[in-house]
């Protein structure tokens, strides 16, 4: 597979600014340009990642930002995959590169979210499962990221206390991330006596909504040379895996009432997601130096460890108390903090973990940098069978 | 007397001797959906379009369960004040699907264990004036 090579990245730090997505968005998309070294009339696509909750112009992004940033005839899409949106928007860039369409890409995801849960979209809507499974269950995302927390529980052992420490490994990571929302050290104290929000989780274990904003600009190896010279090494993107679910899917899944039947099982979604990201760049989990997974709760994250190989089913507690998946430990996970120090901002989050693994993969993440990181993965998955998974090397 | 109301139509059989959910089953390839897929099957190797109307079985086991202890957003209809509640996820024991459901309010989550043999009830979802309605819940077996 041809690689596309990453020649800026920026964000607009995550919070709640109380500015509308625009913004958020068209300064992202700024700091990636001015990272890259070109400037806006330069880009030839861009590529927008959908916010739904904003109106129309959320379901146009990538003309909503081309708009912001001035008409210049760009071409543009705009595509929405729930949380796997950003790598939806990151491989419609790649393709028209690796198609020779265009050599320089611009995608961009910015999102403002309401304050506390996620609700479906508004209306009285009894043919979505989505507006039905607030009405019928009372099914929250946390009651989602509740089930398979408890199901750890249940299947491995995981304790409270295995939970908590994911989010105080996360905390110190994200300490000194100049993008995170939330830069504070929390104790294993301070989880286990936040208020449980939906059990076993608790608050502080519970991803939040927040406002953010992520850009990369994409482009063709040829350009990349032309515009930094022939000795620059940029990141490239060695795999963006976009990948759904095979039948049956027998795993109970956000916003679904009801599994496929399982009298014929089939391999696991969320397994597949980065099975296929290395099988196309060729490598495996023992050659990743970093990886960030989407810890949408404390609990969930050691689900990751499994589905992405770093470890065998049952055995993610032990690697996270081991401290192999910290800052400095053999395979660190969520150095920029996770969605634990972030919130989620849906169109920008699959962007930003690409974000971060560029600025690992350079050695500029500064106070959270893992010494000599090369290779990196992440990974991620959008409600009604949206894989995401990225690798970056250089 | 409120008069007792399916939450949805439908999707379950507003039965208290004997309350199934409703799904349909591919008069080709066999496989069960619910909810209820009536034009076409989703197994991508059947070309199935005939789908016909079952109970499924009203028993099964616990996979996994959670309980929320904040009421939430509409168009869920929560009881003032919030009472927390259970929702499960129990395998159904012949169709092998895993179905979503809220525990029976008499059920205290404490008693709950992953494999747990578990059955269909019906219960109220939520009231207004004229009428009571009824969702399918799970209930200890």
């Amino acid at each position: 597979m041809k690689r596309v090579a990453i020649l800026g990245v920026g964000m607009h730090p995550w919070g709640k600014w109380g500015h509308n997505f625009v913004t958020y968005g068209v300064v992202a998309a700024q700091a990636a340009l001015a990272d890259a070294g070109i400037s806006w009339r330069d880009v030839q696509f861009v590529s927008g990642a959908d916010t739904i909750r904003n109106g129309y112009p959320g379901f146009i992004a990538g003309a909503t930002f081309a708009q912001a940033l001035g008409w210049s005839g760009a071409r543009v899409s705009s595509c929405y995959a729930a949380c796997a949106s950003g790598a939806s928007a990151l491989q419609a860039a790649r393709a028209q590169i690796l198609a020779e369409l265009c050599d320089v890409a611009l995608v961009v995801g910015a999102d403002t979210t309401p304050k506390g849960f996620f609700a479906p979209v508004g209306g009285d809507r009894p043919d979505d499962p989505d507006w039905l499974r607030f009405r019928l269950l009372g099914a929250t995302n946390p009651t989602y990221f509740a089930l398979y927390a408890r199901r750890r529980i249940e299947m491995f052992g995981a304790t409270p206390a295995d939970f908590a420490k994911v989010k105080v490994k996360n905390s110190r990571h994200g300490l000194s991330n100049p993008n995170a929302r939330y830069r504070k050290e929390v104790t294993e104290e301070e989880v286990l006596t936040s208020p449980v929000v939906a059990d076993p989780l608790r608050l502080l274990e519970i991803c939040a909504t927040s406002d953010g904003g992520a850009a990369i600009v994409l482009a063709s190896e040829e350009y990349a040379r032309r515009i930094a010279g022939p000795s620059a090494h940029p990141p490239m993107i060695a795999a963006i895996s976009t990948v759904t679910p095979t039948y049956p899917n027998t795993v109970i899944e956000m916003p679904n009432f009801a599994t496929d039947s399982g009298t014929a099982s089939g391999p696991s979604f969320r397994d597949s997601i980065a099975r296929a990201a290395y099988e196309e760049a060729g490598l495996g989990p023992e050659d990743l130096d970093v990886a960030e997974v989407y810890d949408l709760s404390s609990a969930l994250e050691l689900d990751w460890y499994e589905n992405i190989g770093l470890c065998k089913e049952g055995d993610a507690e032990r690697l996270l108390n081991d401290g192999d998946t910290t800052v400095g430990g053999r395979i660190p996970v969520n150095p920029s903090g996770g969605l634990s120090c972030f919130g989620e901002a849906i169109p920008a989050q699959a962007i930003a973990q690409v974000c971060e693994l560029t600025w690992q993969v350079r050695g500029q993440a500064d106070g959270r940098q893992v010494e000599g990181a090369r290779v990196g993965l992440t990974v991620n998955q959008g409600l009604f069978g949206h894989g995401s998974s990225v690798i970056v090397t250089r | 007397m409120k008069t007792r109301t399916p939450a949805i139509e439908g999707w379950f059989r507003l039965d208290d001797a004997d309350p199934r959910l409703l799904a349909t089953r591919c008069k080709s390839c066999a496989t069960y959906f619910f909810p209820k897929e009536t034009t076409f099957c989703r197994n991508p190797d059947c070309d199935g379009r005939e789908l016909e109307e079952v109970a499924l079985s009203s028993h099964g086991r616990l996979w996994s369960w959670a309980t929320n202890y904040y009421p939430p957003p509409a168009p869920y209809v929560a009881a003032d004040p919030f009472v927390p509640y259970t929702v499960a996820a129990v395998e159904l024991e012949d169709e092998k699907l895993v179905v979503l459901g809220q525990v029976a309010p008499g059920v205290s989550p404490d008693e709950l264990r992953t494999g747990m043999h578990m059955r269909l009830t019906l219960g109220p979802l939520f009231e207004d004036d004229e009428r009571e309605y009824i969702v399918w819940k799970w209930d200890r077996a």
